[in-house]
């Protein structure tokens, strides 16, 4: 930190002052009440900053400076696969050939768009063992939603009206239960067993024929594969409700097993997870869905097909779910996706799991024995710890993430899995090298011994932070969620 | 080796040898046979990144792009000017390499950001309130008929035919499934048949959605439909362009109580269709039903102002299926993007682009429409899109312009049947007057 | 934990305190202490006939939300607002902040709620 900036752009704001330039007005000026109804026009101007382009590069610059991205640092949260954004890809996306087309063009004016995204899609299909994608959803939430809502058509479509029900297991991300109301489902949950597993008995005893379908991440949130997908599979297909796979955790997998050949019938993947994608501080991310082929003809319109090396964009398709957005999807998160698959290859893709798998469980066999191991097994691409080994006042896993923001590393996710006690979520990625690890590891050890010699130091933490720990019941009972003079 | 995969087969013996397996396939052995892939991914070998530039630059080139194009293309999505500054900004990597602020000590920037765009929504909008952004202005339309319904506990939703038809398009998909009843309403002369809205509005509307300036250009008469809609207790949503608003009166001031748009205009680009912004302005009395995330000002234990995400009870990841909504990642980066717009342009910058829209737009409609060959097909007040009868085929007008490297206007025979060879024409600041002039002339020898 | 006698308590930690034909009904110590600092308070209309088990209410922390139901049927009477202008009040009084008072509408239904002993013997379990 180069220096203490404190200031909101509004603050900056001195009358007069200004950040852009715009050519003089080339056509006759018209009188404003010639053109527009007097009581339609704004009376106050529009409060925003008056300030020079210094002020804004400046400004929000010295903004990014009180942030942490992959690109500083050790980034272990998991479920977020927060895994290298490589640079290639950010320069592909941003070829003005890709970034200055209108989605309202003649087809014959973007070829090359439609058939990046026809080939992304081929890809996905060929990763998750799938028939179909839509590249329209937004995000992981919104590929949820839309796969659900196939999954309600498909029912509906074969007069099954009675199945309004989705299971979701206790220990899934709360977006699967939200995305199921949302979808105008309601959901039962169910209890995991002790390793954050499906519990065949209690999912035999809520399968009827009003369940629509299952919800699952695999590997589950605890990072650990669901050993009885086949079973799981079978017993809800014979119940006649289908399987939805969550794909956070997809970076696990590539190349070695495919939720298609487990048995899945939807799919929604995370390309800002497992695709390289940035996370851009929350967003936009994508969340394109895949089905089997059954299930095709209930995806959003439209989908991009090609004929005699001609590709176009395919309205005509009766019993899609309609529209879940506008446009096609967020083609420029596309654009990345595909930059790093063709980077990586199929070899690559599958390296890469193998690398996330070997990175977490050697980061596990590392802090085993200080800290608490939800569930000792190997783990996939990441592992649960439940807090410190030793308990040492009132010491939690919120003190130990905020010391290791002291040492420069980013907390893990944290208090996720809800089934785990003071959980610690960790994700490493294949991304990282093993001196990272090491350090990380050894930093982790240092802050569990400082919590039983010195357990103010994690208390009190982070020291060195632009800001210190911060009053969130001050914020949520008092919202000030705008500023004003 | 891969270039992003740093780990070394010294390494991986190591490691391996810490953790008690002799290979990497023991890990693995968890899965079941069955379910395992036993041969390569059918996708090709990995590529340089050379050749990955050389193949997707090869893609890009197979586009017509709007830096070698001239648009009169609009709506909904258009060609503004964006500065410079905007693309320096976010592409700093501490901005877009951060994933959601969920340790706020670490993520003051982009908080900040977030606030400050909030605040800058509020202002142009009018409204008391706004979250942290969502994925565009479709979605969010769809999101806030869903908080009508819940704050009325009613289920029916009307909605103007001079609404963005992809907007219609998304809220019907949304509502189906939450079985909420769709109603649509036909224009008559461009803008809302209010009679019929009069009849159709009753005790079971949730909301009514007009769009503002409308689908077509036209700046409807709103305060007339506040009234109907608030006189049965129903809530006005108004789907907004946000850049007319810098002379527009907000929609606050019109007595709106949800204000959704798409905020692709600030600074987010054309990216064919995404990734855009989604904006969703509320008042106060709303604000817990607002879905999404919404950053807050705090202190930090030594008294210092800081930002925070909150109000998180509300959300997903607490509320589970009691959520107000399912949406976890917003669109951060394009909400930052946008707060830099809107501060680089500024106060007097966002009146005069508006203004510079708005002329330019009235000087082609007077221009296109002199020799009578093109006739306007609405005599309504209009922003910086009008829409032009003609006696020939949109498509064709567009396919002849287009040899001339002229992107033309949009066929509203797509989504209205009753609108036959009607295109609709959208003016940026961009356009030149010599532009329009060509654009003339090449529409009169048609 | 506190647990005050003569009160009535629901498994889902609501008490109930009798007085006459009316109850005041409110959260216990109990579960104003599992939810940490209390932030927010939605409290039902005036007026509102609700049968037990219905939602009565909104308590919400900074990482928790929950709902408050009713132990019994009520017509509500009248609203603490106070709790919505200060929602720490339940933090710091639990006992002393009802939420509704309200008309009771079937006496027999106190008797399948808890009594203090029993709750105190209910929380050990919990």
């Amino acid at each position: 930190m180069l220096k203490e900036y404190e200031s909101l752009i509004f603050e900056l704001s001195k009358e007069g002052k200004k950040a852009y330039t715009l050519p003089p007005l080339d056509v006759e000026e018209k009188p404003l009440e010639d053109m527009l109804p007097k009581e339609m026009l704004r009376e106050k101007e529009v409060d925003l900053p008056e300030v020079s382009e210094v002020d804004v590069i400046r400004h929000y610059t010295l903004l990014s400076q009180k942030n942490y991205g992959v690109d500083i640092g050790f980034y272990p949260l998991g479920s977020c696969t927060m895994k290298y954004n490589p640079k290639i890809n950010e320069d592909m996306a941003s070829l003005p050939g890709f970034t200055e087309l209108h989605p309202y063009q003649p087809e014959e004016t973007v070829q090359g768009a439609l058939k990046l995204m026809y080939e992304l899609e081929k890809a996905l299909c060929e990763i998750t063992g799938m028939d179909r994608f839509s590249l329209h959803p937004a995000a992981g939430a919104h590929g949820e939603l839309t796969g659900l809502m196939i999954i309600k058509a498909y029912h509906e479509h074969r007069n099954d009206k009675k199945r309004k029900k989705i299971i979701v297991p206790d220990s899934a991300h709360g977006t699967n239960p939200a995305s199921a109301a949302v979808a105008g489902f309601d959901v039962i949950e169910i209890k995991s067993n002790k390793e954050g597993a499906i519990d065949l008995e209690a999912l035999k005893a809520v399968l009827n024929d009003e369940v629509a379908g299952l919800m699952l991440t695999n590997p589950s949130t605890l990072g650990l594969f669901e050993e009885n997908i086949v079973e799981i599979a079978r017993l809800v297909h014979e119940a006649g409700g289908l399987l939805y796979y969550d794909g956070a955790n997809l970076n696990a997998i590539m190349g070695i097993s495919r939720p298609g050949d487990m048995g899945f019938d939807v799919v929604h993947l995370n390309l800002h997870k497992t695709f390289s994608t940035p996370h851009g501080g929350g967003g936009p991310g994508s969340g394109p869905v895949g089905v089997k082929k059954e299930l095709a003809d209930f995806l959003p319109v439209p989908t991009v097909e090609e004929k005699d090396g001609r590709y176009f964009l395919d309205y005509d398709r009766p019993l899609s779910i309609g529209k879940v957005r506008s446009f096609y999807g967020n083609f420029n998160v596309m654009i990345k996706a595909y930059s790093y698959i063709l980077t990586m290859g199929a070899e690559g893709l599958k390296r890469a799991s193998e690398l996330a798998v070997l990175n977490a469980n050697y980061l596990k066999e590392k802090l085993k024995g200080y800290y608490k191991v939800a569930v000792d097994k190997t783990c996939m691409h990441e592992f649960v710890l439940a807090g410190l080994a030793e308990k040492s006042g009132d010491v939690r896993t919120l003190d130990v993430a905020k010391r290791l923001i002291d040492y420069g590393f980013h907390p893990p996710t944290i208090y996720f899995p809800l089934i785990v006690e003071e959980a610690l979520m960790i994700e490493p990625t294949e991304t990282e090298t093993k001196e990272t690890l090491d350090a990380f590891a050894e930093t982790l050890i240092k802050i569990a011994k400082e919590a039983k010699e010195n357990p103010e130091l994690l208390k009190e933490a982070p020291h060195n932070t632009p800001v210190r720990r911060l009053d969130e019941v001050l914020a949520a009972r008092n919202p000030v969620i705008r500023w004003t003079k | 080796m891969f270039p992003y995969l740093p780990i070394s087969s010294e390494d991986e013996k190591e490691m391996l040898k810490t953790i008690g397996k002799n290979s990497i396939e023991e890990l693995f052995e968890v899965i079941p046979k069955e379910v395992r892939l036993n041969r390569p991914l059918n996708l090709g070998k990995p590529m340089s990144e050379l050749e990955v530039r050389k193949r997707l630059g090869s893609y890009a080139d197979e586009n017509k792009n709007l830096s070698q194009l001239v648009s009169f293309l609009g709506a909904g999505v258009y060609d503004h000017y964006i500065p410079s500054v905007v693309k320096h900004i976010i592409s700093r990597s501490e901005f877009y390499t951060a994933y959601t602020p969920y340790q706020p000590e670490i993520s003051q920037g982009t908080l900040q950001a977030i606030f400050e765009y909030q605040t800058m929504i509020t202002n142009l909008t009018g409204m008391e309130v706004t979250n942290a952004s969502m994925y565009d202005g479709a979605s969010a339309c769809a999101e806030a008929a869903m908080m009508a319904c819940d704050a009325t506990k009613r289920k029916s939703i009307i909605v103007s035919k001079t609404v963005n038809p992809e907007t219609r398009k998304v809220l019907k998909t949304y509502m189906h499934f939450k079985e909420v009843e769709v109603v649509e309403i036909e224009d008559a002369d461009g803008v809302t048949d209010i009679e019929k809205l009069k009849e159709v509005i009753g005790p079971n509307t949730a909301a009514v959605i007009v769009q503002y300036p409308n689908f077509f250009g036209i700046i409807e008469n709103l305060q007339e439909i506040e009234k109907i809609t608030h006189e049965q207790k129903a809530m006005l949503i108004t789907y907004v362009h946000p850049i007319p608003l810098g002379i527009l009166k907000s929609p606050g001031e019109i007595g709106a109580d949800i204000a959704v748009g798409d905020g692709q205009s600030l600074g987010n680009g054309l990216h064919y269709g995404g990734p855009y912004l989604g904006f969703l302005a509320t008042t106060q009395k709303l604000l817990r039903r607002m879905p999404g995330r919404i950053v807050g000002q705090t202190k930090d234990v030594d008294g210092k102002r800081g930002f925070v995400l909150t109000l998180q009870a509300r959300e997903q990841h607490i509320r589970r299926e009691k959520a107000t909504s399912n949406i976890c990642s917003n669109h951060s980066l394009n909400a930052l993007t946008a707060a830099v717009y809107l501060a680089t342009i500024g106060k007097k910058g966002i009146k005069e682009v508006a203004y510079q829209c708005l002329q330019k737009a009235h000087y082609a409609y007077t221009v296109l429409t002199e020799s009578g060959k093109y006739k306007p097909a609405f005599n309504k007040p209009f922003f910086m899109e009008f829409a032009l009868k003609t006696d020939k085929d949109v498509a064709e007008i567009n396919k002849k312009l287009l040899e001339e490297g002229i992107l033309g206007g949009y066929d509203l025979q797509r989504d209205y049947e009753k609108y036959k060879n009607v295109m609709l024409l959208a003016f940026t600041e961009k356009r030149t007057k010599e532009e329009i002039d060509r654009l003339k002339s090449l529409l009169e020898v048609m | 934990m506190k647990v005050l006698e003569g009160l009535y308590y629901s498994k889902d930690h609501e008490w109930v305190k009798v007085e006459g034909d009316k109850v005041y009904i409110g959260i216990t110590d109990y579960a104003q202490h599992s939810l940490g600092n209390i932030v927010y308070v939605e409290l039902p209309e005036v007026g509102s006939e609700l049968s037990a088990g219905d939602v009565l209410g909104v308590v919400e922390s900074v990482k928790a939300a929950s709902d408050v139901y009713t132990p019994v049927d009520i017509k509500v009477l009248e609203v603490n607002n106070s709790l919505v202008e200060d929602p720490s009040l339940i933090n710091n009084d639990p006992y002393g902040s009802w939420m509704v008072i309200a008309e009771l509408k079937d006496k027999s239904q106190l008797d399948k709620l808890m009594k203090a002993d029993e709750y105190r013997k209910f929380l050990e379990e919990e």
